[in-house]
């Protein structure tokens, strides 16, 4: 398996985390010992299992399509770190 | 002021009832134990003015008899519940100033039956951890010292502030979360009493997400009794989070004293490991035998896929993190970074906000959900976990709950395992089984090993079958005897 250095770059990338590149290598490494440990998954015999995504038994719960919450554009924004007038301020995102 | 804060919380609340005092009374010695117990660095922020006023409207609601079930009583809450209008921080500097605009519903139901908030507790940033070190906060540290040396010890994690707080009377109860084992390894830590309930009890709603099929809130306490009069307020269906169960609440501390006689206790031999204490082995028999000499049966039972649930665990938990933290793009709320293009904006805002722990995690989740190995990883561990709720479910044909030590170890020192992720990830050996079957888990003071440090045990029930925990943990209280409390040195 071993992660090297293109690896941790690609992760980092699509995880959108900034890594200069005198820490992947030690990254690496890191990421490295932890999925040997995990690697220990494999000696379980999984043959016919249905992989398990929830503990609670029953479906999704359905409600009335009905407004609940929202139209607060004071509440939604006052945490931004910049707004304007209800709005959100974002970079600049299409050239 | 001593002996208002020494009380538990059915203490209190029988004091407040019969008129000895009042809440402001009670919140005010509390206020000033945690002005003085500033050193634990278990409170982040603390509101004394919000509690004042709570404890002030609680004693008005309380002379035209209209006081709720936990009215007046001062708690802790961990700072990942939402709190509306006050700082919520995850510990992490990527929320940097974030100020809810609505309220956690759990909180919101310790509200709603009276109790008052002191403050925001410290915890492993986005509840990453075992020891509360990840906290931008820095951490807390323990009450309890060793009897052979003052060197600062860790409260356990993620919940430590939690932990902490309780064990120090700094407040008589505090909400927690529990993943891993966030809730019971630091109760185990700090002798007190904590519970993660089956998953779906409590809504998730309002409480910041790390892993969304794992995570659990619970209260931690000084008692096994007033863990199950908190846990009775903070359950309940709610139609905002998807996952809570539509089932009926019972008073759980009803429970606590009804007799065990009869019940069958399994003892699952894989929870034996290498390295383990012989004082962890010693109390973990102590316990068994206050279970037979309360009349219980003692089964010997297997779990054989247990120690695959922390690899697997080390899957799941990094996917759903990588997913749930995508949101911390610096747009819509928290910290926001400088860069020359907007991926560069989000890789730099990230990059800053996050701490070292939750960088690993979320790089592990993004890693095994990438194309090439989600069915080798992802899927695999999905798998895994079937097999370990399976083990149960064999396991409850055989008994009606499960008894076995919290944590591998005593509370260790601050520092010693920051630089091992796996070792740290350990601790939780004998909690994540719990959370990946869904299953309720409680961790209650049991004795105190050579070094006077406290040691917790672990009753886990069948689904939606806390009333049986609790009954098995209130004997086992009792049995116990265990009325120790840290020396204080702050």
């Amino acid at each position: 398996m071993a992660i090297d250095v293109a690896t941790v770059r690609k992760v980092a990338r699509l995880a959108r985390i900034a890594e200069p590149e005198e820490r992947l290598e030690a990254l690496a490494q890191e990421l490295n010992g932890i999925m040997t440990w995990i690697e220990q998954l494999a000696e379980v015999d999984t043959d016919g299992v249905e992989p398990l995504t929830s503990v609670v038994g029953a479906g999704a719960p359905l409600r009335e399509d009905v407004v609940t919450m929202g139209g607060d554009a004071e509440m939604i924004t006052f945490n931004a770190p910049k707004s304007i007038d209800g709005f959100f301020v974002v970079p600049k995102v299409v050239e | 002021m001593s002996v208002l804060t020494s009380l538990t919380l059915k203490g209190a609340l029988d004091g407040l009832n019969a008129g000895d005092f009042t809440s402001v009374e009670l919140t005010t010695a509390h206020i000033e134990a945690i002005e003085a117990a500033r050193p634990l660095n278990a409170f982040i922020l603390e509101t004394p003015e919000h509690a004042l006023s709570m404890a002030a409207a609680s004693d008005a609601r309380r002379a035209l008899d209209l006081q709720g079930p936990l009215d007046g009583a001062p708690l802790g809450v961990k700072d990942l519940f939402c709190t509306k209008g006050v700082r919520t921080t995850a510990c992490s500097n990527i929320l940097g100033n974030f100020i809810p605009q609505y309220e956690s519903t759990v909180t919101s139901q310790l509200w709603r039956d009276g109790a008052v908030m002191l403050g925001k507790l410290n915890l492993d940033q986005f509840a990453m951890g075992s020891s509360n070190e990840t906290s931008a906060f820095g951490p807390v540290t323990n009450p309890w010292r060793s009897t052979s040396s003052n060197k600062p010890l860790t409260p356990g994690g993620s919940s430590g502030g939690s932990a902490a707080a309780v064990a120090a009377d700094l407040c008589l109860g505090a909400t927690a979360t529990d993943t891993g084992g966030s809730i019971r390894q630091p109760a185990a830590f700090t002798g007190t009493v904590g519970i993660k309930p089956t998953y779906g009890r409590c809504s998730r709603w309002g409480v910041v997400a790390f892993a969304s099929s794992l995570d659990q809130a619970g209260p931690i306490a000084k008692t096994v009794e007033d863990a199950a009069i908190l846990l009775t307020s903070m359950c309940g269906h709610d139609p905002k989070d998807s996952t809570s169960l539509d089932v009926e609440v019972p008073d759980f501390s009803l429970y606590v004293g009804k007799s065990i006689k009869g019940l069958r206790i399994g003892i699952p031999k894989e929870y034996r490991v290498d390295n383990m204490p012989a004082e962890i082995e010693k109390l973990w028999a102590d316990g068994i035998e206050w279970l037979k000499e309360a009349g219980c049966e003692i089964v010997e039972i297997s779990l054989p896929h247990t120690k695959y649930a922390l690899p697997a665990y080390y899957i799941v938990a990094p996917a759903e993190a990588s997913s749930n933290l995508a949101r911390y793009d610096g747009m819509r709320y928290g910290h926001r970074a400088q860069g020359a293009n907007l991926t560069e904006i989000y890789e730099n805002t990230r990059a800053e906000g996050f701490g070292d722990e939750v960088k690993r995690r979320i790089m592990i989740g993004t890693y095994v959900l990438s194309a090439g190995y989600y069915d080798a990883y992802y899927l695999k561990a999905l798998k895994v976990r079937r097999r370990i709720a399976e083990d149960f479910d064999k396991a409850w044909e055989r008994c009606d709950a499960i008894l076995t030590p919290t944590a591998p170890s005593a509370a260790f020192g601050l520092g010693e395992n920051s630089n091992d992720p796996i070792a740290m990830y350990l601790n939780d050996v004998f909690t994540v089984t719990t959370n990946l079957a869904g299953l309720p888990g409680l961790s209650l003071p049991a004795g105190l090993d050579a070094n006077g440090l406290p040691l917790g045990l672990q009753i886990i029930g069948k689904p939606l079958d806390e009333g049986t925990v609790f009954s098995v943990a209130g004997a086992m209280e009792k049995a116990a005897g265990f009325n120790a409390k840290a020396a204080r040195w702050w």
